[in-house]
């Protein structure tokens, strides 16, 4: 609903849609949860849909699945390792076709090809892990480890909405444990549990802007063009969705 | 304010007393202070008479205590002597803490409300009451057990400490003493209020009736509107831009409508939207309205022939709505004058500078020192207006009702320039481009320079529906179409087979930055006089040859594909339907791009970034090559010093001469010099 007012630039197809608002209920019996719209890789061919099972545990591993029509859905495995670090010396345009073999003889001699459902699972790991981002005090850490989603959570206030510091990073902090005691003492170890963004690198790497005269704050990763996150402050709307060729923009220095 | 003492532990905060609590007000801030008076009773409960006035604390216990009449005798020695009281529960912490024991007492419930944040902060082991069993320390089955444990904190890697942890209780209370923007309330207040009560009342099942007594204690708040200096003025964002955009929507009444012969220059945008979202693409159907009604704004202010909603592109602080329009001529001859007004500002910046360098040649003839020879590649002359690369006009404004800018023309130069490099849009137009090579211009022109790309690039139509004016131009390469009345369009099937479907209406720039190739050395001929010069330029432009591009209306299937992916990829917007599908034209070159035909309509749109999709990363205009230096040659070496043998021998020649000329008086010299 919201996500796609916002991201109306690139709106699956009018049939899509309805397409799948159809046929995601129907990943309940596989992803044992409520599956949600997590975007689209645009190939040369035939663009990649991806869905994603929530859990109540939201930093736990979520089920992914993508499908090319929007009614078949195939599950992803989890992304190892091996398949990180060659994706990362992949360039260039998905072609649309899970089973196109990109050659890598130049680059790994052990496994000299690499399909495009590896890639795929990859890149959707990357863009998660790199610009998947929500407000500040949207979750909270529960005292047994969990992350659970903030019921009392009640929207960012429009000054705070306007910060990079009131969005995180929704992945293992980094930086957290780098600040000194006297930074972390402001911070609130339910919520504060998490990276901000106002660390990035490089500085500028989000663009922040607020539409509709302030009713809704749309940030736009510069990082993975075609990443956007929306709040709508004071409310507890928010969410992200990647709409995008999955090519990380490695030119963004040159940009700014 | 929290400010422990010196000897007192987190564990002992429990105990906190009265004696500790009035040391503490001092300290606290002025807000704080005035806690223990806002902290009374409500007056309005049935069983405290309003207190007359700010009275002594004192006074205030002493009168309620001898009108209640159910007063237990543990209350009333409370009352003789708090102090004692105070001592006993600090020496037995939590031992003897009855209900009873809690009073109407404000500073007690301050005590209260202090107390109830303690297990919530985990901050110390809370005691367990005997006999009670309702709170207190967690049992390993109980589902709060463990949350003091330190593995479960983000500060797992540091040393518990004292400090650190009072500064977390600072912080916690001043969270709880945040007052509510809409109340004027805060929890702190609030929570010793609804202890006070429950204790003054004690009703049965109170853990029961909590909300109700929570909800009771807040209706019953008394709260005086206070006089402000200031006055309560907030204008939202909200309400600026409602403001704005409400304005799109007022129909002016003294508007006379004028009979317009020929097409409406308003474009249907919300049809065109309607294509595009069949593709997937295009705006939010508000926003298109907007747009909508923003452009018959811009068409009712503007002289306009042909106006259409060129699409978006994305900014880092605002986006640009981009409208691409034809102007009356009217209008073309204004828009002329400006160009004539910029082109003579142009020129008289030329002549200062040629004056200097008149002045320059001036000075060289008093044996100045030489001046430099360097001169700039010629500047190539932009296209006329309505011509070529400003064929079009465009108005960009940031947000649907704010005013439309018109875009000044481009030139080649800055069509050069914006090849080679790549930067984000700002969203201000009068940004400075910092790039290199330096831009000429600001981000007016920067954003002037890319559309004039993007369309050259990407606007296309299917074949046949525009043909040339007349055979003569197609030969000259004029950019005059006309639309094929005859045209009968594909079915769908063939638009999606092949390319070859589709064709260009917008001319390719080329390497020069204009459509139509202008040899840069004759325009320049007239500016330089000195045949040398002349001489050699011919000899160059000899060498130049023509730069030429494929004509109007090419197919794009003759597009060079971009390394293995091809330049467009077709779609079609429904498998299910082909009754009412319709073709979608999708550029791979500049991402966000795209095209719909549908029968006899077709449109372009562009939304995106407004950067051409390059498989390789971007990579910087290398700098520009050193200048060689002078060759070393007879102008620059100097000759070997003569030798006095040399000399010798040049003197003994020159004695020579003059003896045959004057034997005596060269034989005198070179006694003389001897």
């Amino acid at each position: 609903g919201d996500a796609e007012a916002m991201e109306a630039l690139s709106l699956p197809r009018a049939g899509r849609r309805a397409a799948l608002s159809a046929s995601l209920p129907l990943l309940q019996p596989t992803t044992a949860s409520s599956g949600s719209v997590w975007g689209c890789i645009q190939g040369v061919r035939g663009a990649y849909y991806i869905a994603e099972g929530l859990g109540p545990d939201r930093a736990a591993a979520r089920s992914r699945l993508y499908s090319l029509n929007c009614l078949d859905w195939s599950l992803l495995t989890p992304a190892t390792k091996e398949m990180l670090a060659l994706a990362e010396q992949l360039q260039g345009r998905f072609q649309g076709d899970p089973s196109f073999e990109y050659d890598l003889a130049e680059v790994n001699a052990e496994a000299p090809v690499m399909k495009e459902e590896a890639r795929l699972i990859a890149t959707i790991e990357q863009i998660d892990k790199e610009v998947g981002i929500v407000p500040r005090g949207a979750f909270v850490k529960t005292p047994l480890g969990s992350v659970h989603e903030n019921r009392h959570f009640e929207g960012l206030s429009l000054a705070e909405a306007k910060k990079l510091s009131s969005y995180f990073h929704f992945t293992k902090p980094v930086n957290l444990k780098n600040k000194t005691l006297l930074e972390k003492a402001d911070l609130d170890p339910s919520i504060d549990f998490l990276d901000s963004l106002e660390h990035d690198i490089p500085r500028g790497s989000w663009s922040i802007q607020l539409e509709k005269g302030g009713t809704v704050v749309v940030l736009r990763s510069l990082l993975w063009l075609g990443l956007t996150f929306y709040h709508v402050p004071m409310t507890k709307q928010f969410g992200y969705v990647y709409f995008g060729t999955g090519e990380k923009n490695l030119d963004l220095p040159f940009m700014l | 304010r929290g400010v422990p003492g010196p000897g007192r532990t987190p564990g002992s905060l429990r105990a906190l007393t009265p004696g500790c609590a009035a040391g503490r007000a001092g300290a606290w801030p002025p807000a704080v202070r005035i806690q223990p008076l806002r902290c009374s009773p409500p007056s309005g409960t049935p069983h405290q008479p309003p207190p007359a006035g700010p009275a002594p604390w004192d006074s205030q216990q002493i009168r309620r205590g001898s009108e209640q009449p159910h007063q237990d005798p543990q209350q009333a020695q409370d009352q003789r002597e708090s102090a004692g009281q105070t001592r006993v529960r600090g020496q037995a912490p939590g031992q003897s803490q009855s209900p009873a024991q809690h009073l109407g007492h404000p500073r007690r419930a301050a005590q209260a409300a202090e107390q109830l944040q303690v297990p919530q902060l985990n901050l110390s082991p809370p005691v367990r009451h005997r006999g009670q069993g309702t709170h207190g320390p967690y049992q390993p089955h109980e589902p709060g057990y463990g949350l003091d444990q330190p593995e479960f904190s983000p500060y797992e890697d540091e040393i518990p400490d004292p400090k650190a942890r009072m500064l977390a209780i600072q912080n916690a209370k001043a969270y709880l003493l945040k007052t509510s923007t809409k109340s004027g309330l805060n929890l702190y207040d609030h929570l010793a209020r609804v202890i006070t009560k429950i204790l003054d009342e004690q009703p049965e099942n109170t853990a029961d009736i909590i909300e109700n007594i929570s909800k009771d204690v807040k209706w019953a708040q008394f709260r005086k509107k206070m006089d402000t200096l200031r006055d309560e003025h907030l204008i939202l964002p909200t309400y600026e831009a409602a403001e704005k955009c409400k304005a799109l929507f007022v129909k002016d009444s003294g508007e006379e409508e004028e009979e317009i012969v020929g097409p409406p220059p308003l474009p249907n945008v919300m049809e065109t939207a309607f294509y595009f979202e069949q593709a997937g693409i295009g705006l939010n159907k508000d926003e298109s309205y907007c747009i909508f009604l923003s452009l018959k704004n811009l068409v009712n202010v503007q002289p306009i022939l042909t106006c259409r909603f060129w699409g978006k592109i994305l900014g880092l602080e605002m986006n640009y709505i981009i409208a691409e329009t034809q102007v009356r001529e009217v209008e073309d001859q204004e828009g002329g004058e400006t160009g004539h007004e910029r082109e003579e500002i142009y020129e008289e910046g030329e002549r200062e500078m040629d004056e200097g360098e008149e002045e320059g040649e001036e000075k060289e003839k008093r044996d100045e020192p030489p001046k430099s020879t360097y001169k700039p590649p010629p500047e190539i002359p932009r296209e006329e207006n309505g011509a070529g690369t400003n064929k079009y006009v465009y108005f960009v404004c940031n947000e649907p009702g704010k005013p439309w800018v018109k875009l000044p023309p481009v030139t080649p130069a800055q069509i050069v320039c914006a090849r080679k490099i790549k930067k984000f849009f700002t969203g201000r137009l009068d940004a400075p481009v910092v790039s290199f090579p330096p831009f000429p211009g600001n981000e007016a022109n920067y954003l002037r320079a890319q559309i004039a790309r993007i369309s050259a690039g990407t606007h296309v139509s299917p074949t046949g529906f525009y043909q040339f004016a007349n055979e003569d131009e197609e030969e000259e390469e004029g950019d005059a179409y006309e639309e094929n009345p005859d045209f009968e369009p594909p079915p769908v099937a063939e638009m999606l087979e092949s390319l070859a479907a589709w064709a260009h209406h917008v001319k390719i720039i080329l390497k020069q930055g204009r459509c139509v190739w202008i040899n840069p050395q004759k325009s320049d001929e007239n500016a330089e006089e000195e045949e040398e010069e002349e001489e050699e330029k011919d000899e160059e432009g000899e060498g130049q040859q023509e730069e030429t591009g494929p004509p109007l209306l090419t197919l794009i299937s003759e597009d060079a594909g971009i390394k293995s992916i091809p330049a467009w990829t077709a779609q079609a917007s429904t498998n299910l339907i082909p009754e009412y599908c319709i073709a979608i034209l999708q550029s791979n070159r500049w991402p966000g791009a795209y095209a719909f035909a549908s029968g006899r309509k077709f449109d372009n749109i562009y939304f995106g970034w407004g950067h051409k999709y390059s498989p390789e990363n971007h990579s910087p205009a290398l700098p520009p090559p050193a200048q060689a230096e002078y060759p070393i040659g007879s102008e620059i070496t100097e000759t070997v010093d003569p030798t006095v043998e040399e000399e010798m021998a040049f003197k003994a020649a020159q004695e020579e001469a003059l003896a045959g000329d004057d034997e005596e008086e060269g034989e005198e010299d070179e006694g003389d010099d001897e």
